[in-house]
């Protein structure tokens, strides 16, 4: 589980996030939504710490990561996978070394264990025989894949997905988004999936935040959130006029 | 200021929370490669042909008959060994290397390669800079010697091919007073333009923001810098050394 208190951000003096807090609860899928530039992604690089939020603390399964020193922030970091909005496989390396890639540098596994262990990763997120394939010959999609092997490939407790959808056709969104739902539910993880998907909302939504103008307006889930009477998501959800349409029949 | 305080900083930030040795052994033999290797055609023909134009060019500008042949040879190897192998070699490579690594660097940068070395724990500076100062210490001298070697050896081949010297006299010229202490001038000449380029390139594309625009400027100002780096520590070394 992961909890946030409090968290504000503010870039050259325009505060783009506004005292958040919440929890994400292990075992599910909890989404982000929002429109663009409402500090999603900002969010979500302040729980993984790639941004110091101004005031708020974050909490790993009670650890206060906000706070934790060099040592404490690097172990809580060797239990997180994330998958980047434009996946960030390493260009100079192939399928296979991108997935490995944790495991050489975090590890002291053997080199068939390791092997082992890519090789079922890859699988499980349906890919075969791309191993010696460097992310250049791969499709959109078969890089998320990619991105997700590499993600759960050291047994990681929480994943984090940002905007996993993004320059997918709406076939493959469903796979990843499915794929994404399946691992989080295998394996346990606190996954927090940041986007604007309605797709995605409706589909793996188990928890849903929704952010206005840097601020929480909103919480639930998939199953009430067409129900909403907030305004702001009201006009975000039906802001396609197919959901607005399928909704009324 | 702001800029010099950042970049101590960041030279600061490699020495903590390291990798495995053998990490940074792998990760330095490949950039060696990239560095060393893959720049010596390039070292190899700049260097050859700056001994050819030195070598005639000394030669036309000794019209007194006072003046010994072998003198040609002996200006062509001390402007070798203290300033043309050292100083041109590392300006060359300030363009190849430097840009090349800012390039990467910023490319990793904006396409969250380097976030996702940090969201792994691993401290990217460390891993995806340290090696690339290290290959770089250990090549640069190496491609210095290799400059100066055919420098010299450019010089001779059309020292006697032209006919302005003789090859006895050139080889005289070459041994006439030889300071050992020249070379050892241009190592350190060398260690000291390795760390400057690779580090200033290294800090400038790590530091990029933006998209493709942003890492070609970053690659060009990692060049611009690391030039202007390497001839003002051009000058203080030889204050310092001669």
């Amino acid at each position: 589980m992961i909890e946030i208190k409090n968290i504000s951000k503010s870039f050259e003096g325009r505060t783009v996030l506004d005292g958040i807090s919440g929890i994400f609860e292990q075992g599910k899928a909890n989404l982000i939504i929002g429109s663009s530039g409402t500090g999603k992604s900002v969010l979500l690089k302040c729980i993984v710490g790639l941004v110091r939020p101004d005031t708020g603390t974050i909490y790993y399964d009670g650890r206060d990561f906000t706070n934790a020193d060099k040592d404490m922030k690097t172990e809580i970091r060797r239990e997180i996978g994330m998958l980047f909005q434009g996946v960030a496989l390493f260009d100079s390396m192939n399928v296979e070394r991108n997935v490995k890639f944790p495991l050489d540098t975090l590890t002291v596994m053997p080199e068939d264990e390791k092997l082992d262990r890519v090789n079922f990763c890859l699988q499980r997120v349906g890919l075969e025989n791309v191993n010696k394939r460097m992310p250049s010959e791969i499709s959109g999609g078969m890089k998320k894949r990619v991105g997700i092997a590499r993600a759960i490939v050291n047994d990681v407790k929480y994943l984090f997905c940002d905007e996993p959808n993004s320059g997918l056709d709406p076939q493959t969104s469903i796979l990843i988004d499915e794929l994404i739902k399946e691992i989080t539910v295998e394996f346990n993880t606190t996954t927090i999936v940041v986007t604007h998907d309605m797709n995605s909302v409706i589909g793996i939504g188990d928890k849903v935040m929704f952010l206005y103008k840097g601020k929480k307006l909103w919480e639930g889930s998939n199953t009430n959130i067409l129900d909403t009477e907030v305004q702001e998501l009201r006009d975000f959800v039906f802001a396609n006029k197919l959901v607005k349409h399928v909704t009324k029949d | 200021m702001k800029s010099i305080g950042l970049y101590i900083i960041f030279i600061g930030s490699m020495f903590s929370q390291r990798e495995s040795f053998k990490t940074y052994v792998k990760r330095t033999i490949d950039e060696a490669i990239l560095i060393g290797i893959n720049s010596l055609t390039l070292v190899a023909i700049i260097s050859t042909f700056i001994g050819m134009v030195t070598t005639v060019q000394t030669a036309a500008n000794l019209v007194s008959p006072f003046v010994p042949e072998s003198v040609i040879s002996t200006v062509v190897r001390d402007m070798t060994i203290l300033e043309l192998a050292p100083t041109i070699t590392s300006i060359v490579l300030a363009g190849k290397v430097g840009s090349n690594i800012a390039g990467e660097l910023g490319t990793m940068r904006i396409t969250e390669q380097i976030d996702a070395l940090e969201v792994m724990g691993i401290n990217s500076s460390s891993y995806l800079v340290f090696p690339k100062i290290a290959a770089a210490i250990i090549m640069f001298p190496l491609l210095v010697i290799i400059a100066g070697f055919l420098s010299i050896y450019g010089g001779y081949l059309v020292g006697t091919f032209t006919g302005v010297i003789t090859g006895e006299d050139f080889v005289y010229g070459l041994r006439l007073d030889f300071r050992t202490y020249n070379v050892f001038m241009a190592i350190v000449k060398s260690l000291v333009f390795a760390f400057l380029i690779s580090s200033i390139s290294s800090y400038k594309g790590f530091f990029t923001r933006g998209g493709a625009l942003e890492v070609g400027q970053a690659s060009t100002s990692a060049v611009t810098n690391s030039c202007i780096a390497v001839l003002l520590a051009d000058y203080l070394i030889a204050e310092l050394l001669l």
